[in-house]
Parts: C-alpha cells; sequence; structure tokens
C-alpha cells in the first residue's frame, strides 16, 4: 500500500477485499508517520495505544461480518485543541504541557464510532491564536512543500499532516480562518461548517461566537466524509444545530449548470499577482462547468478585520481566565498571595500573541470602551452578515482567493501582529456570518506554491458548497493525491 | 487611539497578567497601532443596528433543555487530576485569609 496517498474508499474497498487488516494498516500508518514527522513537527504527541485498539476494533467487527463504519480503519490526526480522554491536549501552550483531559470530544467520540483510528494530536499556534503556526510553544510547523515556508494557522500541524500524507484526514478548528487557510498553504482542502453544525464539545473555547471545527483532506469527497460523521446535534453543545444532516456525498452529482456564482469585488483587489490569476482561471473553470459568474459587492468587507479582532479578543480574554493556576496543571513556582499566583503563573504561561489578545480583549471590555470597541463591533458584525444575506439572494455561493498570497518564510510577518492580523482578511467574513465555507486548492505558483480558492454558500448549505468543490476538483486535476 | 503606558499596566492588572517592562513598552506600542486601526469602524453608521449577540439559531428557546435524568459525573478523584496541587478532595491555592 502506498501509505501516504490513500482515501477513505480505497481503504473502505482495499479491508472489504482483506488486502490487508485495519491492523496492519495503522501500524504501517504510525511507522510512516513517526518517521516522517521530523520533517514538520506537524505532530505533537502520537497516541499509538489508542490508534491500534480502535484498529482492532475494526478487524473484530470485520471478522463477525458486521459494519465496520464508514471510516474504518482510517488514520486520522486531530488539532491539539480537542481534548482526547488519557492522551495530552497541550493546546500547543506551555501552560497545559502536561494536560491529560479526563474526558472526549464529542468529535473524537464520533470518529471512533465510525471506526477510524487517532494516530495523534497536531501542532497549532497556541490556543489556536495566529495564522501561521510559528506562535506554538512546542515550535513551528513546517510546510511540507518548502520546509522554509509556514503551513499557516492555526491549524498548521492538520494541514501539514495531510498534505504531507502522515494521516489521511485531520481535524482542525476555525475561528477565523484557521482550517482554510493552512489548508491552501499546504495544498489540500479544508472545510469550516455552518456555525454550530458540529459539536464544539471539548473543543478547548478561543472565541465561542466564532469558534467552529472542521475537517481537512486531501480530496473535497474524503472531507465530506469526516463532517459526515462529526456533524448533527449533541446535548453536550447548547449551540450545536437541530437541523439534520443530509447526505453530502449524494450531493456531488456534478451538476452545475446554472450555478449562480458571486464574486465580490473586494477580494479581488490588491492580489499577490498569481493568487489572482489563479482564482480567476478557477472561475473560468467554473464557468466552463455550467456556473454563471457574476460581479458583486459586500461593502462591509473593509470593517472586518477591525470587526473580527474586536470580537475575538474579547471573547478571548473570557474564555482564557480559566488558565490561572488553580486548576490545570501548571502553577508559577515560588508565590506568595493567591494573587501574585494568578499573575505569575498567566504571565510566564502564556506566550506573546495569547497575551497581546488578553490584553486588547480586556481593554475593548473595560470599563468606558465597551460601547465604543464591544457594542460597535457586534454591530457592525451585523452589517457584515446583512452583506452576505443580501448577496445570496441572487447568487448561490460565493467565490474568493483563501488568502492574499500563498505560504510566506517563517519568520517574515511574526514581528508585525497588524500586519499578520490584515492576513486573514478573506477567511473572517465567514466566519462572522456563521456561513459554511471552504478551501480547495486551485493550482501552484512558479515556485510550487500552492493557491486555494474559497467557496462560501449560505448557512447549512454544505451539499452546495460541496457540488461545487467536487466537480471543480475533478475537472481541474487537483485531487490531492 | 493612542494608549499609555499606566493604561497598559491598568488593564495587565484587570488580566491577572505579570508583563516585565520590556513587554509593557512593546504593548504599549503594538495596541496603540492595532487600536488607531480599529478606529475604523467609527466610518460605519450602526445607528439603529442591532448588535449580533446571537450567530445561529433556528430552534425553540427551550429546545435546548434536556431531559432530567441522572448520569455519572467526572468524581473527585479525575476532576483533581490536573491540579497543580490538591489535597483531602480540594484544589489548593495560596493562603487567602490569615489565621
Amino acid at each position: 500500500m502506498e501509505i501516504a496517498r490513500l482515501d477513505i474508499d480505497r481503504i473502505q474497498e482495499d479491508l472489504r477485499q482483506r488486502r490487508y487488516s485495519a491492523t496492519e494498516l495503522v501500524t504501517e500508518a504510525l511507522r510512516f508517520a513517526e518517521r516522517e514527522n521530523p520533517k514538520t513537527n506537524a505532530y505533537l504527541h502520537f497516541c499509538p495505544e489508542r490508534a491500534l485498539a480502535a484498529a482492532a476494533r475494526v478487524d473484530e467487527r470485520l471478522a463477525r461480518g458486521e459494519d465496520p463504519g464508514p471510516l474504518a480503519g482510517v488514520p486520522v490526526a486531530v488539532k491539539d485543541v480537542i481534548v482526547t480522554k488519557g492522551v495530552r491536549t497541550t493546546c500547543g501552550s506551555r501552560l497545559l504541557a502536561h494536560y491529560i483531559p479526563p474526558y472526549d470530544a464529542t468529535v473524537v467520540v464520533r470518529l471512533e464510532a465510525a471506526g477510524a483510528a487517532i494516530l495523534g494530536k497536531t501542532n497549532c499556534d497556541e490556543f489556536a491564536m495566529g495564522s501561521s503556526n510559528e506562535n506554538s510553544a512546542f515550535g513551528p510547523v513546517r510546510n511540507p512543500l518548502d520546509p522554509d515556508r509556514v503551513p499557516g494557522g492555526s491549524s498548521g500541524g492538520s494541514a501539514a499532516a495531510v498534505a504531507q500524507g502522515t494521516a489521511v484526514a485531520a481535524l482542525g478548528s476555525d475561528t477565523g480562518g484557521s482550517i482554510r487557510q493552512p489548508a491552501s498553504f499546504c495544498g489540500v482542502v479544508g472545510v469550516t461548517p455552518t456555525y454550530g453544525r458540529v459539536s464544539r464539545y471539548g473543543l478547548t473555547a478561543f472565541a465561542s461566537s466564532l469558534d467552529h471545527i472542521g475537517p481537512l483532506a486531501r480530496s473535497v469527497r474524503d472531507a465530506a466524509r469526516l463532517l459526515q460523521v462529526i456533524a448533527g446535534r449533541d446535548p453536550m453543545d447548547a449551540t450545536s444545530a437541530f437541523a439534520p444532516v443530509p447526505d453530502y456525498l449524494a450531493a456531488m452529482d456534478g451538476k452545475l449548470d446554472g450555478v449562480r456564482i458571486g464574486l465580490p469585488r473586494e477580494y479581488f483587489r490588491d492580489l499577490a499577482s498569481e493568487t489572482a490569476r489563479l482564482v480567476e482561471a478557477g472561475v473560468r473553470l467554473l464557468e466552463r462547468l455550467g456556473c454563471r459568474p457574476q460581479q458583486i459587492s459586500l461593502p462591509t468587507t473593509d470593517y472586518a478585520v477591525a470587526c473580527y479582532y474586536i470580537i475575538c479578543t474579547a471573547e478571548a480574554s473570557s474564555n482564557l481566565a480559566r488558565y490561572d493556576g488553580v486548576r490545570y496543571t501548571w502553577r508559577a513556582p515560588h508565590t506568595e498571595t493567591l494573587a501574585d499566583m494568578y499573575r505569575q503563573t498567566r504571565g510566564q504561561g502564556f506566550g506573546a500573541e495569547c497575551k497581546r489578545r488578553i490584553m486588547l480583549g480586556t481593554y475593548v471590555l473595560s470599563a468606558g470602551y465597551y460601547d465604543a470597541y464591544y457594542l460597535k463591533a457586534q454591530k457592525v458584525r451585523t452589517l457584515i452578515a446583512r452583506d452576505f444575506a443580501e448577496a445570496f439572494r441572487r447568487v448561490d455561493a460565493i467565490v474568493t482567493p483563501v488568502s492574499p498570497f500563498p505560504a510566506f518564510k517563517l519568520g517574515e510577518k511574526i514581528n508585525d501582529p497588524l500586519e499578520m492580523y490584515l492576513s486573514d482578511i478573506f477567511t473572517i467574513t465567514g466566519d462572522l456570518a456563521g456561513i459554511p465555507c471552504m478551501s480547495v486548492p486551485c493550482g501552484r505558483t512558479a515556485q510550487g506554491l500552492p493557491v486555494g480558492m474559497q467557496i462560501l454558500a449560505r448557512h447549512f448549505d454544505e451539499p452546495g458548497m460541496f457540488r461545487i468543490a467536487e466537480a471543480f476538483e475533478r475537472a481541474g486535476g487537483f485531487g490531492g493525491n | 487611539m493612542k494608549i499609555t503606558e499606566s493604561q497598559v499596566r491598568y488593564v495587565a492588572e484587570l488580566a491577572h497578567l505579570q508583563l516585565s517592562e520590556e513587554e509593557v513598552l512593546r504593548f504599549t506600542e503594538e495596541l496603540s497601532a492595532v487600536l488607531a486601526y480599529m478606529e475604523k469602524l467609527n466610518e460605519l453608521d450602526t445607528e439603529g443596528v442591532e448588535p449580533m449577540a446571537q450567530v445561529l439559531f433556528e430552534a425553540e428557546e427551550t429546545a435546548t433543555l434536556r431531559e432530567d435524568v441522572e448520569h455519572e459525573t467526572l468524581g473527585s478523584q479525575m476532576a483533581l487530576a490536573n491540579a497543580p496541587l490538591a489535597g483531602s478532595g480540594y484544589f489548593k491555592v495560596p493562603r487567602v485569609i490569615e489565621r
């Protein structure tokens, strides 16, 4: 078996034909991942016992002639902000370097119930705050396509593992683009579902009104297969949606005739020329497949970064208050008073970006500034969501670039936080509106760097989004394998 | 919006965050730049616009209430397993009240 290029369909077929057992597959996948990982630092740690136990359950079910589940034997990776019972979960933070969660996230339970084998936990920016993976306390991730470049962030480890072939698919989390941007930088598919489509029970909270869990994979089909398993109402997450989960694969019928595609003019200015050229070529391909592109306008786009960084830092400053040295493993040594313990633990434990966001969030929520910043941003968020609702009355989907530029060099932007924040411009709007959006590869630059095309759709129209993405991937020959 | 060093120290106090002198200087500069950028929002007229407090919720308000049935909880041993310092079934912290 060519371990780095397997897809889910192929694994299911091979297991049924008894070409190999799930245990053989997972053993080989672990061996390969552990050998290749030093090249990228994509995984922070592996959990071989857990992966092999999952494989053994699949083999038992197969031996008894039972259905082994839609993800039987599939080696997957899980971003280290998603808790795994008994398996270290660090959130890329020094504060949680030794944290062993006492429970599993709902998505983890659902993946394993479907037969998937979790190989290990992937690197990320600390508490998912960053766009380059350079904010991890455990070292940056390197882009598998060019080790001098970042894989994107914050789900950089998940994207790198999938691109490198050390996982067939992975889970990431997205608050402002943290699934789609690394997917585009690494040349894989990344999906941010509708807000509430996937339970966040067990996802370490960053900005609760913006946090999503979603899949990364080497093909649209594989990403959809993961979403199929993890989506759906969960009583443990009050914000999870009751809407029934449709059959995503059935929606991929290749029929794009007359599908109206909106191209927001605000997203096609000031692009690195190669990014613009590749996304525009992607739009022409969609047109040949039957889509009807038209220019639209999302006039509040220019306000999205300011709006986003007020809301997300405000929520983060509140969510991160729990890391105070009382409950979560690490406490600064030699502190005299309770207040001193809080201050020292947090001051020494958090990295620079987390501190910056806690400071910003605390400031915008503080007495006298709340109305000017937080309330104002929440109103602007309403306007941004309204722009999309308005656009979706005229078009069925919106197509844009994912990032203004391809993967940049390690260290290139880390010293200018505002510039790093501005690079999230095309991905944060989808999170603010709560609509489903995804990155699908649309080619490579002359230097061989992947570029992603973003597709955004109406609330809960993942089927329509996948229909476009899958036909596009097939026609363009962009399927990752 | 220019933020001053003393404001940075005050906000750090609110956030229970110990900052070094170097960090205070750096954050004064960086937060000023970010907050100045955020002034941009004032260009938009938001008179009469509802703040977006709820992203999306299509069900009845009571839909999230579950049946009141018993279920296992973590138990204190599990709950305390990650504590930096625990004893007698409690999280332990530096003394707050003098005897």
